[in-house]
């Protein structure tokens, strides 16, 4: 779960890291009220999940009220790279001589969490990381003892911090890493972390995405995330609602399977027999008759979808369970809307082959057998 | 031979007495693994397919001399069960859990840097030395006794594949499923490593996936150290970057790190040659036997 900017800062604050007074709108009118409150200038930033935000026109600094109804006028509502702009942050801004840049993350080939500090803040880091990896110092720490004192100091000295604000922003990091330790984040960062002429330092951004696998004990995050989220599309929002593993992909050939290697090896089949996938979906492991029927109906309602492969190779998956859900989704059906082909293998497999009724679908032995009849069904639709 | 796992080793369940625990200590005794005991806090004294129940993975050790575990406790104690069994000395665990947190995992991984027990996973399907023994959720029927090793991030890509080896009449050594999290216990570097040792093991498949370097590792290791053929496999070569592909490890990061063609580049370079489809792999394992 990734937290917006607003929510982030929000966290941020409460634990004691500096932040500039800012205010959220959802109108134009709300924007303009909070520069007014705030005092000029002020930036006027889009809250929605997508990196580069400032390039891609969501971030604006305005110097009076015009400009700043104008900017709120041009942000709210806008599509960026996809997502519509529902709010936005109304922020003071921060008067600065320098950018740093502070984070915390997992490092899964050490298997251990990393602090990171870098001077050259505000650009993106992952390009820094690229180009010059020299200039991000880093530190792991030992998860069961959590970051020592010394180690967030040596962190920032080794970044080449400068010595009048470095125990400042070792501070800072520590606590963002005890954010991160408590509320179970994937990433926590601030960037840039602006230095002002009178040595203050302050976090002009915020990210916090947190473990989706530990939302069971973040519960006061999890509650964020309903008021927060506008822009998921709505085959997402509906794949959320039936618990599936789903993303949406450009193409026409719709795939449902169990187990996420195998149904990533079954868009690549597509792929490499000329068809193009138009989404991952995996029912994960034990699904029963209506989680099949479910993933067929969020399948058939995507528009894109001009074809449909099922492919099942049953562990703890039931074959019998399988057909009896392809069965009770399709025999809804006066006409089926869109080919369906099936493969069936593993557990109960002959059992459900024989419950499956074979005039609403087209049955194939192989895995490859049964891509390349799903890319030639969909081949059919689009000529 | 086999790794890991064989005829002798003895298994205690930990979480039983759950739908998942039960079912699956039933399907591993007909397998013919020695279930002997099973783990559930205040549980203990209860039978579940015929097999006692403690509460403690240490009383289920003292009692029925189990040397393994299997973990089907559900996510949120999962991390604590893991530990419960690193600390009383077993060989081996395996952790079948799917949805683990990462910052659990954490620091079960640096408890296992301390301790001499191997862990296999978490999310993960488990080992199978096939008519042997199998410690998890694997589908015994599609594996055969063999010469072929396999070591897999994903479950059912392993059943695929094992069952376009066994189609063939090609058998297995041990089947291992590591799993398809960001933090795991045995890499692919592990097994690889076992599978080289292990004379009876003629030929290795190896399936990856997008995201980590694990992959690019073992390539190195496999350069460096393996004798025995291998030939590879990489799932999620048309996954877009930033989209989580089911597993939580599956993800190519925004700079282009953990793409499969970086890994089957890797896997070339190093003389592994990767199919393009489960069915080229055993193809390719046919021309080693």
């Amino acid at each position: 779960m990734r937290l917006h900017e607003y929510q982030a800062k929000q966290v941020f604050d409460d634990a004691g890291i500096p932040t500039p007074a800012s205010a959220l709108a959802g109108t134009v009118d709300e924007a303009v009220a909070a520069a007014e409150e705030i005092g000029y200038p002020v930036a006027v930033k889009a809250q929605v999940h997508v990196g580069g935000r400032g390039k891609a026109g969501g971030i604006k600094l305005v110097e009076d009220k015009a400009e700043a109804r104008e900017a709120a006028e041009d942000i709210l509502g806008m599509d960026l790279k996809g997502y519509t702009v529902e709010r936005v942050l109304v922020e003071e801004a921060v008067d600065f001589e320098n950018e740093l840049y502070v984070g915390v993350t997992m490092d899964r080939g050490e298997g251990k969490p990393v602090a990171m500090v870098s001077t050259r803040g505000g650009v993106n880091i992952e390009e820094v990381a690229e180009e010059d990896p020299e200039a991000i110092a880093r530190e792991h720490i030992d998860p069961a003892f959590g970051m020592h004192p010394y180690q967030a100091r040596k962190v920032v000295y080794d970044a080449g911090v400068d010595r009048a604000i470095a125990g400042d922003v070792a501070s800072i990091l520590t606590t963002l890493y005890q954010i991160w330790d408590d509320r179970d984040g994937s990433d926590a960062e601030i960037n840039p972390l602006m230095v002002t002429g009178d040595d203050e330092v302050i976090a002009a951004d915020a990210v916090l995405n947190i473990d989706g696998d530990a939302m069971f004990r973040q519960q006061e995050l999890a509650e964020m995330q309903e008021d927060g989220e506008f822009s998921e599309s709505e085959l997402e929002q509906k794949a959320d609602e039936y618990g599936f593993d789903y993303v949406r992909l450009s193409g026409n050939v719709g795939i449902i399977g169990n187990g996420a290697g195998l149904v990533m090896t079954t868009l690549d089949l597509v792929d490499h027999y000329g068809g193009e996938p138009a989404n991952f979906l995996d029912v994960g492991g034990g699904a029963k008759a209506d989680r099949i029927a479910n993933a067929l109906d969020m399948v058939f309602s995507d528009e894109n979808v001009d074809s449909v492969v099922f492919n099942i190779f049953g562990g703890i998956t039931r074959g019998d369970e399988v057909a009896k859900g392809i069965n009770e989704a399709l025999e809804q059906f006066d006409e089926i809307p869109k080919k369906v082909v099936v493969r069936l293998a593993g557990t109960n497999a002959e059992e459900g082959m024989e419950i499956l009724n074979e005039d609403l679908v087209q049955v194939e032995g192989t895995l490859e057998d049964a891509v390349q009849r799903a890319v030639k069904n969909a081949e059919e639709v689009t000529q | 031979m086999s790794i890991f796992v064989d005829d002798d080793t003895r298994v205690v369940v930990q979480g039983i007495t759950g739908g998942e625990g039960k079912f699956h200590t039933e399907q591993m005794l007909e397998y013919g693994t020695n279930v002997v005991a099973g783990a559930v806090p205040g549980k203990g004294g209860q039978e579940v397919a015929g097999v006692p129940v403690y509460d403690t993975v240490d009383e289920a050790v003292d009692a029925e001399d189990a040397d393994a575990s299997v973990v089907f406790v559900p996510p949120a104690f999962a991390g604590d069960a893991v530990f419960e069994a690193l600390d009383t000395d077993l060989d081996l665990v395996v952790a079948i859990t799917e949805g683990i947190p990462t910052q659990d995992m954490a620091k079960v991984n640096k408890r296992l840097s301390e301790v001499d027990t191997r862990l296999i996973g978490p999310n993960c399907p488990g080992i199978i030395t096939p008519g042997e023994a199998k410690l998890g959720i694997l589908p015994g029927n599609i594996f055969e006794s063999g010469d072929v090793g396999l070591v897999s991030r994903s479950g059912t890509l392993t059943y695929q594949v094992v069952s376009n080896l066994t189609e063939r009449g090609i058998g297995q050594t041990t089947a291992i499923g590591i799993g398809g999290d960001p933090i795991i216990g045995t890499s692919f570097v592990d097994a690889l490593e076992a599978f080289e040792a292990d004379q009876d093991t003629k030929a290795v498949v190896m399936c990856g996936e997008i995201g980590g370097e694990d992959e690019e590792q073992a390539a190195r290791y496999i350069a460096q150290n393996m004798d025995t053929p291998v030939a590879g496999f990489i799932a999620g070569r048309t996954a877009p970057p930033g989209k989580r592909m089911g597993h939580a490890g599956a993800i190519v990061s925004g700079s282009g790190t953990g793409t499969a063609e970086s890994k089957i580049g890797a896997l070339n370079d190093a003389g592994v040659p990767v199919g393009d489809t489960p069915n080229e792999v055993a193809d390719h394992i046919e021309d080693f036997l």
